[in-house]
């Protein structure tokens, strides 16, 4: 007894030990970024939906900034229209996708023609392919941006990874990207870069291909009745409208999801309410379950 | 448990068929009346959950593989032209991949209740082993599921995981190069990765029908341990009882296999998956699933990759000489003091290689992951072994009756022998 109550005390002191001795040791964001500071995102939460505004910007910004070197292969000029998105009308995608120049064919004569976009035409891409691609940008290779706000994310730590199921945190993407595209900074003294490497707060191991892109006054956003923008016109701004616009292309359908998701989770919240009645009333034919039992 | 059959067939196209294929009278003595424990709490509802997980995990796969592309080159395309363009694939996908989640959260909850009542214990070893059959099983089926979207992480679990057979001496390499169908994770791995993701189910399905006939000629353990001694005083029949429990138990799943499903889909992914395979980038961390997280900190617990790879197939394996290696009489821990109180630290030991798992391997994590690793096996090896020797387990209650009807009559202290005989009212 004695013996079982010692190594009892040894294993919860194993456990104190293990605690204290991984809190100490160096912490392991995926490989030294800073944690990007938390936005307050139109999509977050259950009752989250995109910013219809914000995503037409965002695309704005996609189009004239990122789309130089930034291709997005999933994404269908008919995808802007869509409900849930941006919600362009149709007419005005057949204007966007018609601004661009797209490489059809092979016709009646076996040769490739040019031709307006149409809405059912991918958004182009800026290169023919890779090894272009690292040649126009110094070896570095610009990547798709299609599901780029969910393929990113930064590492929580305990117990903020238990509390973001509670508080349905999963906009570390978005926070991420934002965070990222804003975070550039002159590198520390005696940090010397080499051509084509730039210094950011937020990039894993701080050193980054991309240079800033994104500068106040930079993209002209529509007008309000006012004449000025509703929004200001900074690299801030143009940072989170374009990630908006880069999460609802990754996610599509998240409208979708969860305004079928609360309505199912509240009928089954409610049938099973219902089930627990039952299973009351069927069981209490049971003598120990009867109204009344003593326990 | 399974008495002669109760079955009346009344309409005269059941009483021909039961002359000629009994199956209406299987169902009836499967599902209506046999007989379960009355005492059984909300743990024993996991084994219908799993079926249903089963049943939901083989209906949306079957789907995703009719839009599903098994190429190196497409799969991910194919996989996120499901999210877009396939009139709720976004459902189904989501469904999918957090339903295996889902299936072994509900799986470790059945195994758990399983270790902590003894539901090991004679006469129930094969139906134990036959579910640490279907456990591998599951395991090799989400691992494989895993690779289909072929992401990074995909392509880079599949790698480190084939690796591991190449830990074997001699036969290693062939081992790995059948795996692969080549020299590398590449197309030939994922096409038959695919082929089998496809099988798997179906003959988990076979072993879980083994498993449930099983169940059904031992009957179910119950939280006291003691079998049961009179059907008609300790039992009540399936249908309504356990059915509409089990019902209520599953709804009340669903509604949190739901919230996981709708508003945190990710959650229980990595970001690293959409990002397209790619052979020429190692990403930072290779992490597997949740759930293989503690089979991954003991296999990297040990310096030497055989070791470490034979020490992890062990600790699979153990569970099934574990109805051996517990030499306590009593089943339920709930009347074994020092077992529950090892059980406990066993549940906490489990965590910690999860949570170490997780960790890279390097410094302290591989240290506790070490130490951990040994209390894992000590549970079974030393704690099961010795503790059913000098342990002096509380006294058990004469029977599942009166553990339960025992409590009604008397306080605390009565004699609960002395009980009425219990005369369950089950004509409902």
């Amino acid at each position: 007894m004695t013996l079982f109550r010692t190594s009892l005390a040894a294993f919860a002191a194993i456990m104190i030990g293990a605690f204290s001795a991984a809190s100490l040791s160096p912490a392991h964001a995926a490989g030294g970024g800073t944690k990007p500071p938390a936005h307050d995102w139109s999509f977050d939460g259950p009752f989250g939906t995109f910013d219809r505004a914000q995503l037409q910007r965002g695309y704005k910004v996609y189009r004239e900034v990122c789309s130089a070197c930034h291709g997005m292969s999933l994404m269908r000029f008919r995808n802007l229209s869509q409900k849930g998105g941006p919600e362009f009308t149709e007419a005005q995608v057949r204007a966007l996708a018609a601004d661009f120049k797209i490489s059809d064919g092979p016709n009646e004569q076996g040769e490739m023609f040019e031709r307006p976009g149409r809405p059912s035409d991918g958004f182009p891409k800026p290169f023919p392919n890779e090894q272009a691609a690292r040649a126009a940008n110094g070896g570095a290779y610009p990547l798709d941006l299609s599901v780029i706000a969910k393929a990113r994310n930064y590492e929580r730590g305990f117990p903020l990874f238990l509390l973001d199921i509670i508080t349905q945190y999963q906009e570390g993407g978005p926070d991420y990207v934002k965070a990222l595209l804003t975070g550039y900074e002159d590198p520390p003294k005696g940090v010397e870069l080499l051509p084509g490497q730039n210094w950011n707060k937020y990039m894993a191991g701080n050193i980054i291909g991309m240079p800033n892109m994104l500068n106040d006054g930079q993209v002209e956003y529509p007008k309000g009745p006012d004449g000025k923008s509703p929004v200001p016109e900074t690299a801030k701004q143009y940072a989170a409208d374009v990630v908006a616009f880069l999460m609802w292309s990754a996610e599509p359908h998240m409208e979708q999801r969860k305004s079928i998701g609360r309505q199912v989770f509240i009928f089954l919240l409610l049938f099973a309410g219902l089930l627990y009645f039952t299973k009351k009333r069927i069981w209490s034919r049971l003598p120990e379950h009867a109204p009344g039992a003593a326990h | 448990m399974s008495g002669p059959s109760s079955y009346v067939p009344k309409l005269g196209i059941a009483k021909w068929l039961d002359a000629r294929l009994p199956l209406p009278r299987l169902m009836y003595d499967s599902f209506v009346a046999y007989p379960v424990p009355r005492n059984l709490n909300y743990f024993w509802t996991f084994g219908g959950i799993l079926m249903l997980m089963l049943v939901s995990q083989i209906l949306t796969g079957v789907i995703l593989a009719m839009h599903y592309t098994p190429h190196a080159t497409l799969a991910f395309t194919s996989v996120e032209g499901i999210m877009r363009d396939v009139e709720y694939g976004w459902l189904m996908r989501y469904m999918h991949a957090n339903g295996a989640s889902m299936f072994f959260i509900a799986v470790y909850i059945h195994i758990f209740r399983g270790l902590y009542y003894g539901s090991y214990k004679a006469p129930r070893e094969v139906l134990w082993i036959l579910g640490v059959i279907i456990f591998l099983l599951m395991m090799a089926t989400a691992f494989m599921g895993y690779v289909l979207p072929w992401g990074q992480m995909s392509f880079w679990g599949a790698t480190v995981i084939t690796n591991l057979f190449s830990a074997f001496p001699i036969v290693g390499e062939t081992i790995v190069t059948f795996l692969w169908g080549g020299y590398s994770v590449d197309n030939p791995t994922l096409t038959r990765f695919f082929s089998l993701h496809f099988l798997l189910p179906f003959m988990i399905f076979g072993v879980v029908i083994l498993h449930v006939w099983a169940l059904h000629v031992t009957g179910q353990n119950n939280p006291t341990g003691v079998e049961v001694k009179a059907v008609a005083k300790d039992t009540i029949p399936f249908t309504p009882y356990a059915t509409i429990k089990d019902a209520f138990a599953l709804v009340l799943f669903f509604a949190f296999f739901a919230y996981f499903l709708f508003f945190i889909p990710n959650y229980l992914g990595h970001a690293d998956n959409y990002i397209p395979a790619n052979p020429a980038v190692t990403p930072a961390h290779i992490v597997p699933e949740w759930y293989f997280l503690p089979f991954y900190a003991i296999l990297r617990a040990v310096p030497d990759k055989l070791g470490g790879v034979l020490l992890m197939f062990a600790a699979i394996a153990v569970l099934v000489v574990l109805p051996w290696l517990d030499t306590s009489k009593v089943r339920s821990m709930s009347y074994r003091p020092l077992a529950r109180q090892c059980f406990w630290a066993f549940a906490v030991t489990c965590v910690m290689l999860g949570w170490l798992g997780s960790r890279p391997a390097e410094g302290i994590y591989v240290t506790l992951s070490q130490l951990f690793t040994a209390l894992y096996f000590a549970y079974f090896l030393i704690a099961l072994p010795l503790l059913g020797l000098f342990e002096t387990p509380k006294k058990l209650p004469g029977s599942i009756a009166e553990s339960v009807l025992g409590k009604m009559k008397g306080g605390s202290g009565a004699v609960v022998g002395a009980a009425a005989p219990a005369e369950p009212n089950t004509k409902g």
